[in-house]
């Protein structure tokens, strides 16, 4: 992540400069997915599996099919905004373990916002007008849910990586209780905690008709480059990244570090709550508890394995939709539990952080600097 | 630790304990309940104060450690794990069943401790970082596991879950538990024994002994301890499995001590809070163990709650809804963390890798 | 001069990744000598000791140790053969009793339990036997760094040290406590202790040593006896040129009142009280230097009058505006450039390239921030633009600022602080820690800021550094201004003395 300080020149070199850090960046990550996928392997034997079969059933699941892709293109869209939300937030030098609870709160709201609103407001809305309304309160309601931690570490020093596991806590107990309670879907064959589903005015169209991906995949590739813009081409994103590198000679420059540091987080949150929103209005059109369970951890996952860079977290949130989708197939075909892909995800994102390790296996030599992500209680 | 935390502490295991006592003493005399609250709240006080504890060695040698949540489920899962196999596999009593996964658990936290170790110490993976792999690590791997052993066809245990060898039995300390009434507090299981034991021993350990000196003169100045021949990364090392193990038996307590069973993510986010315990306690042992209380306090009003429900007053209806009184812990690590009840002073050296 | 060699080393090479810090280097102590290290920042003087102390492995070359050839593997090693170490920044554990520091690593126990007690006593007995007085109970952060040196020392002696290495141990210590320091060394050398002395302080070593070894860019120079050299031929020595010692600069010709600070009161980290109510101005076209050791309240006053910390009560006034309490952008945008103190810290990004660092203070402004987004082109010019006139000797604009040598990375923080339009300059440390070119050449910068009219001050422990570039000296001891006189009227001893804490109207 280091190379991509190294903002190239406006000159005509800039193509060969822009190229070298990518590739430079892309060995290590290659070499972990490619690592873990062997441990992965030996601790599906180690199970009693066939490794070989686990990994051509995955293959066929993700990629086999046009069916298969659409599928891992619709796991990829709220991966590739969660994984930007952990990775803005890195490039602010704040950790975000809070994606999972901010996803949760945006997927509620926009919930509430797509069934309830025409209700309120006694109209049919029209499409042009209820989806942005449900995609945008999902996302303030995100970025509300990291603005508490946020600013909770900007002015009392409260450390954001407890701070937002307690708010994931939260979260989750007060989703549980409002579908539970007040935002139950009343029809009386529902036995599950979820919504109503959402009006067809909320509702994100598929992109072809008979396929599940829809236009929030899209979405998600242009926020992915609106991201990248705002970090290397303004000034806001150079304070982000001034504060993240430095507080103190941010501080000294004139940069309020302190707003600096709830703005990343609350940006931080409104992209893991567009991760939820998505999910509500684009795929299954209301959300029901429990489905987001375990993104916030992928996310990060996702954000170190892209190296914190918006290209590289849309590459890892590809590969990384691939796997989970894949692993219905591979469970269907060799009966190992879909789990082993969290393993292999885990070991991923070991590989990726402890990049000493595949350096020391596979003789890389270090090119770049280590990069401080994160800084003890005191920081 | 000063007086003003031992203070709010007090103040609010007070408040916790008395919103039980106003609505149960129509039923039961209030000695009863303030007795059974505190025998429940140092119960279920004992992962949190062996995560803390957990917290206190790696911290107090410079090691950032939040993967105690990952450890404790790991050990959790792997301590009931060797217990069934013990007992169904190798046809062994309860009891030797139990005290083996104890020391599985153990194992398997030290194990884990040691990865933590080698993470931070050997390759300086930013500490943070590597404690979140443990705990993903944690979850992925008993996830996997529990699936793959209990509840798939062709599995060991064919598909269903077989009968656990139980908890860990009920100790009298003699003569204090004969007290009437008040001797409940002294009939408690292992485990929670063996953590109030700990904090002690942690305290000497810490403030007294060659070890203790050592072990925060690597985490207060490492380059000062180099300098005068005390190896740093061997005192980082030992302090970070030393801490593993008491978190591997703070796991112990989810499946052998508490309930007879393995559920995934079962330890929901005791290890974060015995984080922030340990914070709180300003990382010594007994500052810990008093803030563990408070989230036990906390966890026990919630048990408690239950067994009143129906003399519940209209006006504390509101507590009714279990999921207000489940936030109680995580709002109370926030507002801890502000430090506006006294500040927290973390090792000088935490979190930092040593280079030589 | 037939006395033993105690300690001897032979060949010494030792490579860091892009330095050759130690290239052949032979050196030899006598017993009960004072043996003066001397050489610029960088020239190899503490890797060669950190090589003696079993820190660092050479290389190559080879150790003797009282003609016994050793090969240290940790510092435990050189302990045992009698050699202890006083580090630059000390090696005490600040919430640690000055007993528990002394017995670290040399624990005393009785029945499993640190014997605190018989430490102590120990201590007591060694403070006395040498003439060191310290307090083995109290704990070491609440102890001047004199008297930290002293339990560093005790330290040494507490495990038997035959040979002291001193790694540059006056520059946290005023005239007067560094005289005391060679008391106590030549004490020491009378029962029997051999003394390897670090420093670049070209007096020092006339004063106490024995003998006086000169490195230069990790090789020895030679070895000399201080009754035959001089400063000028020593700092020639050092250097590898001649070197002229005095700053060229004209008369000052002051105007109006830039900066003006009346009872200003500032906390510390710790919420102790710092500056304790401090007034003084700076007027254009003149160089007011703050003198005063370490630690007396200067990194708090220079913080507050820069709104990196907070004023607990008092006023300062920029260019007639009351600038109290602000933040730092207003402050700068009244004219105000800073040169922090640590430069690494406040000063750069470190993983920044040059370029981005050289408009670290104005990306937000014209040509850098056009309606909030960054034009790389007015980036680009304005880095090669200074680059070229600073002489930062960089590969590229576009290489991280890490890469850069001590001396450039602080001309890129004088670049960029010196190329905008300023009425302040505020100067803090501005040459700690760097080689004689790059301060010549940032003193010679000062002097043509003051000389187009600019108001500087300057902070500085470097007593020379202060005399060398002030009009007017202010000296601060313990949060306060004792003195304030013209530079032309004062000398060093009678600044020593105040540095020390004796007022004025006492002397």
């Amino acid at each position: 992540m280091q190379s991509s300080e190294e903002r190239t020149s406006p000159q005509t070199k800039s193509i060969m400069r822009f190229l070298r850090p990518t590739l430079n960046a892309l060995g290590v990550p290659l070499l972990a997915v490619l690592t873990a996928m062997i441990v992965g392997g030996l601790i599906i034997a180690f199970a009693g599996g066939d490794p070989f079969m686990a990994y051509i059933g995955l293959f066929q699941g993700a990629l086999g099919s046009p069916r298969a892709l659409s599928e891992t293109a619709v796991w990829a869209s709220p991966y590739i905004f969660a994984g930007l939300a952990v990775a803005l937030a890195f490039r602010g030098g704040l950790f975000n373990i809070g994606a999972e609870g901010q996803l949760a709160f945006g997927a509620v709201m926009a919930a509430l916002i797509g069934y309830a609103l025409p209700g309120w407001l006694h109209i049919d809305l029209p499409a042009f007008i209820h989806i942005p309304l449900a995609v945008g309160f999902g996302a303030l309601a995100g970025a509300l849910w990291a603005a508490i931690p946020g600013a909770l570490k900007a002015y009392t020093g409260g450390h954001e990586v407890i701070n937002t596991i307690m708010m994931n806590y939260i979260a989750l107990n007060l989703t549980s209780f409002l579908l539970n309670g007040p935002m139950r879907d009343p029809n009386p064959l529902n036995v599950i905690a979820r919504t109503p589903g959402i009006a067809e005015s909320a509702r994100i169209p598929p992109i072809f008709s008979g396929f599940r991906v829809h236009w929030g995949f899209i979405l998600a590739l242009l926020v992915a480059l609106a991201v990248w813009w705002l970090l290397w081409k303004t000034t806001l994103g150079f304070e982000i990244r001034t504060v993240g590198a430095n507080p103190d000679a941010a501080k000294y420059a004139g940069i309020d570090t302190k707003r600096t540091i709830v703005l990343t987080m609350a940006l931080s949150g409104l992209l893991a709550g567009l991760a939820g929103t998505i999910e509500v209005t684009a795929l299954n059109y209301r959300h029901e508890l429990g489905f987001s369970i375990g993104y916030g951890f992928d996310a990060i996952a996702i954000a170190l394995l892209g190296k914190t860079h918006p290209l590289g977290v849309v590459l890892a949130a590809l590969l990384f939709a691939a796997m989970r989708n894949g692993g219905t197939r591979m469970q269907f075909l060799t009966q190992i539990p879909v789990d082993i892909i969290s393993v292999i995800q885990a070991l991923i994102l070991l590989f990726v952080a402890a990049d000493a390790i595949i350096r020391y296996i596979y003789r890389i030599r270090a090119r770049e600097e280590r990069v401080v992500l994160t800084r003890g209680w005191g920081g | 630790m000063d007086w003003r935390r031992f203070g709010f502490i007090a103040f609010i295991i007070t408040i916790l304990f008395s919103v039980v006592v106003l609505i149960g003493k129509a039923e039961i005399s209030p000695v009863v309940i303030v007795t059974s609250m505190l025998a429940t709240t140092i119960a279920v006080a004992t992962p949190l104060t062996l995560g803390a504890l957990c917290g206190v060695y790696c911290e107090r040698a410079g090691v950032v450690n939040i993967g105690i949540e990952g450890m404790m489920l790991a050990a959790a899962f792997f301590g009931w794990l060797t217990a069934i196999y013990m007992n169904t596999v190798f046809g062994l009593a309860p009891m030797p069943s139990l005290l083996g996964g104890v020391a599985a658990a153990i194992l398997t936290g030290g194990l884990l401790g040691l990865f933590h170790a080698v993470l931070s110490v050997t390759f300086k993976v930013d500490q943070i970082i590597g404690g979140t792999v443990i705990n993903i690590l944690a979850v992925g791997i008993t996830g996997f596991l529990n699936r793959q052993l209990f509840f798939e066809k062709g599995s060991i245990f064919g598909g269903n879950v077989p009968h656990a060898p139980g908890v860990l039995p009920r100790i009298q300390i003699p003569l204090l538990a004969d007290i009437p009434v008040v001797g409940r507090i002294f009939d408690q299981q292992p485990i929670t024994f063996a953590a109030i034991l700990l904090v002690i021993i942690t305290h000497f350990v810490l403030f007294y002994t060659r070890w203790g000196l050592r072990t925060r003169s690597v985490g207060e100045h490492p380059r000062a301890a180099d300098t005068v021949g005390i190896d740093v990364y061997f005192m980082r090392y030992a302090n970070v499995i030393i801490g593993g193990m008491l978190a591997g038996l703070g796991g112990a307590y989810f499946t052998l001590e508490s309930v007879p069973s393995f559920e995934p993510l079962m330890t929901n986010g005791r290890g974060f809070i015995a984080l922030a315990a340990m914070i709180f306690g300003n990382w010594t042992p007994f500052g810990a163990w008093a803030a563990a209380l408070v989230f036990g306090a906390a966890q026990a009003l919630q048990i408690n709650l239950q067994f009143f429900r129906e003399s519940i007053p209209p006006q504390w209806a509101f507590l009714q809804i279990s999921y207000v009184v489940g936030l109680a812990p995580y709002l109370l690590t926030m507002i801890i963390l502000t430090g506006i009840i006294g500040k927290n002073i973390p090792p000088a050296a935490d979190g930092q890798p040593y280079e030589k | 001069m037939t006395a033993n060699i105690v300690l001897k080393a032979k060949g010494i090479t030792r490579q860091f990744p892009g330095v050759l810090a130690n290239d052949r280097v032979d050196f030899d102590l006598r017993e009960g000598e004072i043996h003066a290290l001397l050489g610029e920042n960088g020239a190899g003087k503490t890797t060669l000791m950190n090589i003696l102390y079993g820190l660092y492995r050479a290389d190559s070359g080879e150790v003797y140790r009282g003609g016994q050839r050793v090969a240290f593997h940790s510092p435990k090693d050189a302990i045992k053969r009698g050699i202890g170490m006083v580090h630059q920044h000390f090696m005490l554990v600040p919430v640690f009793t000055v007993s528990e520091n002394i017995m670290l690593g040399a624990e005393t126990t009785r029945r499993g339990t640190l014997d605190r007690k018989a430490v102590a006593a120990h201590v007591r007995e060694l403070s006395h036997q040498y003439g060191l007085d310290v307090d083995p109970l109290t704990v070491v952060g609440d102890l001047p760094v004199g008297i930290q040196q002293r339990v560093e020392i005790v330290k040494a002696l507490y495990r038997n040290a035959e040979i002291l290495i001193l790694d540059e141990p006056t520059a946290v210590l005023t005239p007067q406590e560094a005289e005391d320091l060679f008391r106590i060394m030549r004490e020491l050398t009378q029962r029997g202790v051999s003394i390897i002395f670090i420093t670049h302080k070209l007096k020092e070593v006339l004063t106490v040593a024995d003998r006086i070894t000169v490195m230069r860019a990790g090789k020895v120079v030679g070895t000399v006896q201080p009754q035959e050299t001089n400063e000028a031929k020593l700092a020639a020595m050092m250097v590898g040129r001649e070197v002229i010692l005095k700053v060229a600069k004209g008369e000052a010709s002051p105007g109006e009142n830039i900066l003006q600070v009346k009872d200003l009161q500032v906390d510390d980290r710790r919420g102790l009280e710092a500056v304790r109510g401090v007034s003084f101005h700076v007027r254009t076209g003149e160089v007011l230097g703050i003198a005063g050791v370490q630690g007396n309240g200067q990194t708090e006053l220079v913080e507050a009058l820069t709104g990196l910390r907070p004023i607990h009560a008092g006023k300062v006034l920029m260019n007639s505006h009351e600038v109290t309490g602000k933040p730092p952008r207003p402050i700068i945008e009244t004219g105000m450039a800073h040169i922090p103190e640590d430069r690494q810290r406040h000063g750069l990004v470190l993983s920044y390239p040059v370029a981005d660092n050289l408009m670290l203070c104005t990306y937000y402004l014209p040509p850098f921030g056009v309606r909030g987004v960054i034009q790389p082109r007015a980036v680009d010019v304005n880095a090669r633009k200074l680059v070229e006139n600073f002489d930062i000797r960089t590969p590229s604009p576009y290489v991280p600022t890490s890469k850069l040598s001590g001396g450039n990375q602080q001309k890129v923080i004088v670049a960029r602080e010196l190329s905008r339009p300023i009425k302040l300059l505020i100067a803090n440390q501005p040459t700690r820690g760097l080689d004689v070119g790059s301060i010549e050449y940032i003193h010679k910068e000062i002097i043509i800021m003051r000389d187009r009219g600019v108001a500087v001050l300057l902070v500085s422990a470097e007593l020379d550094e202060i005399m060398a570039l002030s009009d007017r000296i202010a000296v601060m001891y313990r949060g306060q201004i004792v003195a304030t006189v013209a530079a032309a009227e004062v000398t060093r001893e009678l600044l020593g003395l105040w540095m020390a804490g004796a007022t004025p109207d006492k002397v």
